[in-house]
């Protein structure tokens, strides 16, 4: 009976799809807080006929959904916690589906579900920051721990290039990719893209999967680093290839390509950047410890083996070792 | 209980300041010993105060802060940047939790925050004690073993005061942040290198 198959239930996907293809139904929850900005449709070119159907059900849904939208000014606190509206499981959720995307499946549609957040963004960020800086750290210290002459800091400074560097990308590159598609909206008069949120959680979902790959690096094995750094850059730049693809198809080819490898190119150098400012090389393990004054007969002259990092407790006490064994040795060099 | 509190209001005008100072530090004691031995009670939220944390957040920069006189570029964190860590931090994360949902005030919030660092400047101070020794494996190992009981002491003594207020379905969005600032300042003390 047909009736029956209008009320059998539908599978998950077949939800997805139909919230691709008319995003206008935005889904409610729990709370009655909808998205507090008004975001157009993606025209999708199939769906066309599919939307006409609904055409009448839609005006009379997005009126009655327009008569309950209480919308807070940006003043109240309650608009920022709009953003902030998402559980435990709707996070992790978001991060699994940043971290295998799939070519059909637009993250922002199926996973934000036109519902963006800033939990997400704001606290990937900041721990990626930190975790950068932290074992940035550590390859220094592995560093010392093969070749004692390199002076072991703590380098907190980093820590505040990092949190500067990631914050900045995270949404300073996703204001100007908005602000682009909005402009190429202008141009082709089309229903437009994302709305910036939507733009910014893409990105800083994207971030995620840099948190293991940087603690991955510690490895010192350099193959290895540069196997991990693809691998991250792949599966965060396909994500958002992924989710950018139905709104940049419509334009023309050169500006969708333009677009998408600029892209990815600063994702790209976002890691090499990463990778080089905040990681230190491990030197070779031949390189021989300064020998100790004690061990050695006082004729002998030392050369020095590596720069010495002179403002250094262990600097200095190595140079003080250096000048025990010069003078002794003087005697003998005379004739 | 209004008359008491009339009373009490009045009385402490003429006190002599030993007396106020004395009663302002038993509170910040008091509080210490809840953090020290966290159960489940209000008094941390119901008499809420920042003294302990200024003290505590002070104590600690002054102590990361390294003997040398020479200013070099890639050294531990400053003092300005110890407090503001620490500061901003707390603000952050009760912002976090309040935009979360959660129904505690801010400032119960940052009190909560600030005297649970007490755990952590313990450590700050055993690490310098133990530095004072020789270098080498032993050192490191007491060090890290040291901070890592004090982080574990003081996530669960914040844990104990705030994952109460928190919507249940929300709890580890809002608990994961406190973890994060408290790694962040656990790393700092074990970093220290006079």
């Amino acid at each position: 009976m047909a009736a029956a198959d209008e009320l059998a239930f539908h599978e998950f996907e077949e939800a997805t799809n139909l919230l691709a293809e008319t995003p206008e139904a935005a889904t409610t929850s729990r709370s009655e807080q909808l998205t507090p900005q008004g975001h157009v449709a993606v025209a999708v070119g199939s769906g066309d006929s599919y939307g006409a159907e609904d055409e009448v059900e839609e005006s009379d849904k997005t009126a009655l959904l327009q008569e309950e939208k209480q919308q807070p000014g940006f003043w109240t606190f309650g608009y920022y916690q709009s953003f902030f509206d998402v559980d435990t499981w709707q996070v992790l959720d978001r991060i699994r589906g940043s971290l295998l995307p799939r070519p059909g499946h637009n993250f922002v549609r199926h996973r934000l579900r036109n519902r963006p957040d800033l939990y997400g963004p704001f606290w990937i960020c900041a721990t990626l920051a930190f975790v950068l800086a932290i074992t940035g750290n550590l390859t220094l210290l592995l560093a010392q721990r093969r070749d004692p002459s390199i002076h072991y800091s703590p380098q907190f400074h980093k820590v505040t290039v990092a949190g500067v560097t990631i914050y900045c990308y995270a949404w300073l590159v996703p204001l100007a990719l908005w602000g682009f598609l909005r402009w190429r909206q202008g141009v082709r008069e089309r229903l437009g893209p994302y709305t910036f949120l939507e733009t910014v959680c893409v990105y800083g979902y994207s971030l995620f999967v840099f948190i293991p790959t940087v603690v991955l690096w510690l490895i010192p094995v350099p193959w290895l680093q540069w196997l991990f750094g693809v691998l991250a850059l792949a599966l965060s730049a396909a994500g958002l290839v992924f989710t950018l693809w139905p709104v940049v198809r419509e334009d023309t080819r050169l500006a969708a390509a333009v677009l998408l490898s600029v892209v990815v190119l600063l994702h790209a150098l976002l890691a090499l950047g990463c990778k080089f400012y905040f990681f230190q090389p491990l030197p070779p393990a031949h390189v021989a410890p300064p020998p100790r004054a004690t061990a050695l007969p006082p004729s002998i002259l030392l050369p020095p083996t590596s720069p010495w990092s002179v403002a250094t407790p262990d600097g200095q006490s190595l140079q003080a070792q250096h000048e025990r064994t010069l003078l002794p040795a003087l005697p003998t060099l005379r004739p | 209980m209004r008359s008491r509190i009339r009373e009490f209001d009045s009385s402490t005008l003429n006190e002599s300041v030993q007396n106020t100072i004395m009663r302002d530090l038993k509170a910040v004691g008091k509080k210490f010993m809840h953090v020290l031995y966290p159960r489940k009670s209000n008094t941390l939220l119901r008499d809420w105060d920042l003294w302990g944390p200024l003290i505590l957040c002070v104590t600690l920069a002054l102590m990361l802060q390294r003997g040398s006189v020479d200013s070099e570029k890639d050294g531990g964190p400053q003092f300005a940047e110890v407090f503001v860590i620490v500061w901003f931090g707390a603000v952050t994360i009760t912002l976090n939790s309040k935009l979360l949902g959660g129904n505690i005030s801010f400032f119960q919030s940052l009190c909560v925050l600030g005297y649970c660092i007490l755990p952590l400047t313990v450590a700050m101070l055993v690490c310098r004690l133990v530095l004072l020794a020789e270098p080498g494996p032993i050192n490191f190992m007491v060090r890290l073993f040291v901070v890592i009981v004090m982080f574990a002491w003081s996530i669960i003594a914040s844990t104990a005061f705030l994952a109460d207020s928190q919507p249940p379905n929300r709890k580890a969005l809002a608990v994961y942040p406190v973890f994060l600032f408290y790694f962040v300042i656990s790393w700092m003390i074990l970093t220290f290198t006079p």
